[in-house]
């Protein structure tokens, strides 16, 4: 594995360890993802890949370990990392109270992108994703496609170096899926961006990614390309290396205060 | 200074588009005025204390302005239970810039309310004295509603979930309320309740646009003015430093 400080890597992580009281969501991984690579961080629920994913993007303090990404430390340098990098979360992170261009907006003062060129990124994005006729629209009455296609054009209006996607296409028909992924693959290439992404669709896993971890109770058990995977385990597809890797067992998941205020929210129809 | 703006713009946009709920809370204000001014007037009046729309609608404006500041910064609840916070927490701007952005569009939303029960409360009869002092009485709005925007972002930043919020309302929201002397003059009351009623940041609110529209005020503008903006900025740096800690 390439030293840390390698500046051929975007994302370089090293014996990193999350624990809430005595429990390690993340337990002592190490791995890099290289600039311009289309990485996927695989695993069952609760393994510890959106812990990981909020260390690298400063939501949460490691506990110990060090992560270096794109030249910065998370821990230290939060501004400069933040500026590298744009998310795609798991859970919606919209405000449903503005429209497509508000969201867009509020991004791009929050990002300091010049007025001079704003309004001709945000155009050009929401054109990108197809959704600049409906740039005035709230986003409550957007389907969850596209939402998706939103923040994948907030998460790059402000050219990161590298985007997160946290289960990008969870609940997304396979047209959406494509549409976004090829967007995606598009801009990987154009501009050398890296794309780091957690999926529970292997197939999307093999298709796309150049390499992928597999993280299972807060280690990392297995990294490398799809085929490497596959040889490894013995297995014919990605599927099956992963069920080989990671075992039957279905994994509990506890629900969180925001899954219980969505439940909540269902009951009493909606706030305002 | 961008940031700060665009906080403040996206609270206000979304206060003047839920039409509905602008007028929803002005129900209670509305009750309040017409119950109360109307059901002890003749009571008041035969104590010899005057009119009591007069004493009572200064007590009704900052109430609401109470409310609203107050669940301007809740609201942040909703903004982190439904992930949009995390969108403003991994942008490259100070936990203090979002905080204060926030307490602002808050306050700006809660002074507006104040405003338009201002102008429902000369509806009703309230008379105020000089309307030359009107920009003095905002000056006092519009700090009684920073101070509790940011309150209700200090509060927002330490419990997790709505799950508190009925407990919140009842053991700090309506005693503020109740015992800022909005509702009753603050003399000649039990010892215990004199001091408490001091105690309570609103009161000074209260009583300095009491004294600014109907010179019945009772500490002085200079001492209402001093108390409120040393709380403001007691609670602006609590709301700050609990912000700060905020996990996404």
């Amino acid at each position: 594995m390439s030293s840390i400080q390698d500046n051929a890597n975007i994302v370089a992580v090293s014996n990193l360890v999350k624990k809430f009281k005595d429990f390690a969501a993340v337990d002592g991984i190490s791995f890099y993802v290289k600039r311009g690579e289309i990485f996927a961080f695989l695993g069952p629920n609760g393994a510890g890949k959106s812990t990981t994913i909020k260390m690298l993007t400063t939501l949460l303090e490691p506990s110990s370990g060090k992560i270096i990404l794109n030249g910065s430390d998370p821990a230290k340098n939060k501004d400069a990392v933040r500026k590298s990098f744009g998310i795609v979360f798991q859970d919606p992170s919209l405000d449903d109270d503005m429209t497509a261009l508000e969201n867009m907006q509020y991004h791009a003062v929050l990002y300091k992108i010049p007025k001079s060129t704003r309004d001709r990124q945000i155009e050009e994005l929401l054109r990108f994703v197809e959704l600049w006729d409906r740039k005035n629209h709230m986003v409550k009455t957007f389907s969850g496609g596209m939402k998706r296609r939103l923040e994948v054009a907030r998460g790059l209006l402000h050219h990161p170096r590298v985007l997160f996607l946290d289960e990008p296409t969870l609940g997304l028909d396979p047209q959406t899926r494509n549409h976004i992924w090829s967007y995606l693959k598009d801009i990987n290439r154009k501009e050398g961006m890296t794309i780091f992404f957690t999926t529970h669709y292997m197939e999307e896993a093999e298709k796309v990614a150049e390499r992928i971890a597999i993280i299972d109770h807060g280690k990392i058990i297995a990294i490398g390309t799809a085929a490497e995977l596959e040889n490894q385990t013995k297995t014919a597809s990605l599927e099956e290396a992963f069920i080989a890797l990671t075992g039957n067992v279905i994994r509990e998941e506890t629900a969180n205060g925001a899954d219980q205020m969505r439940s909540m929210l269902r009951i009493w129809s909606r706030r305002r | 200074m961008s940031t700060i703006y665009i906080l403040w713009l996206r609270q206000v946009k979304k206060y003047f588009r839920a039409k509905s709920r602008i007028i929803g809370a002005l129900g209670q204000p509305l009750l309040f005025l017409v119950v109360f001014g109307f059901g002890f007037k003749p009571i008041y009046q035969q104590a010899g204390a005057g009119d009591y729309i007069q004493f009572l609608a200064p007590g009704i404006i900052m109430m609401s302005v109470l409310f609203t500041a107050v669940f301007s910064g809740i609201d942040l609840i909703w903004d982190r239970q439904f992930g949009f916070l995390k969108e403003t927490m991994v942008a490259p701007v100070s936990r203090l810039e979002i905080m204060l952005g926030k307490t602002l569009g808050g306050a700006t939303v809660a002074a507006f309310q104040g405003l338009i029960v201002f102008v429902l409360s000369i509806l009703i009869g309230f008379r105020p004295e000089n309307l030359l002092m009107l920009p003095l009485a905002a000056i006092f709005v519009f700090l009684t509603a920073i101070l509790f925007t940011s309150l209700g972002i200090a509060i927002a930043s330490k419990i997790e979930d709505m799950q508190g919020f009925q407990l919140i309302m009842n053991f700090l929201v309506m005693p503020v309320f109740f015992l800022s002397g909005a509702l009753f003059p603050l003399q000649n009351l039990p010892k215990a309740l004199a001091v408490v009623t001091r105690l309570d940041p609103l009161t000074y609110g209260v009583d300095g646009i009491r004294g600014i529209f109907t010179r019945a005020g009772q500490f002085g503008l200079v001492t209402d003015l001093l108390v409120l903006v040393a709380v403001t900025a007691v609670l602006v740096g609590l709301g700050s430093y609990l912000f700060e800690n905020v996990q996404a």
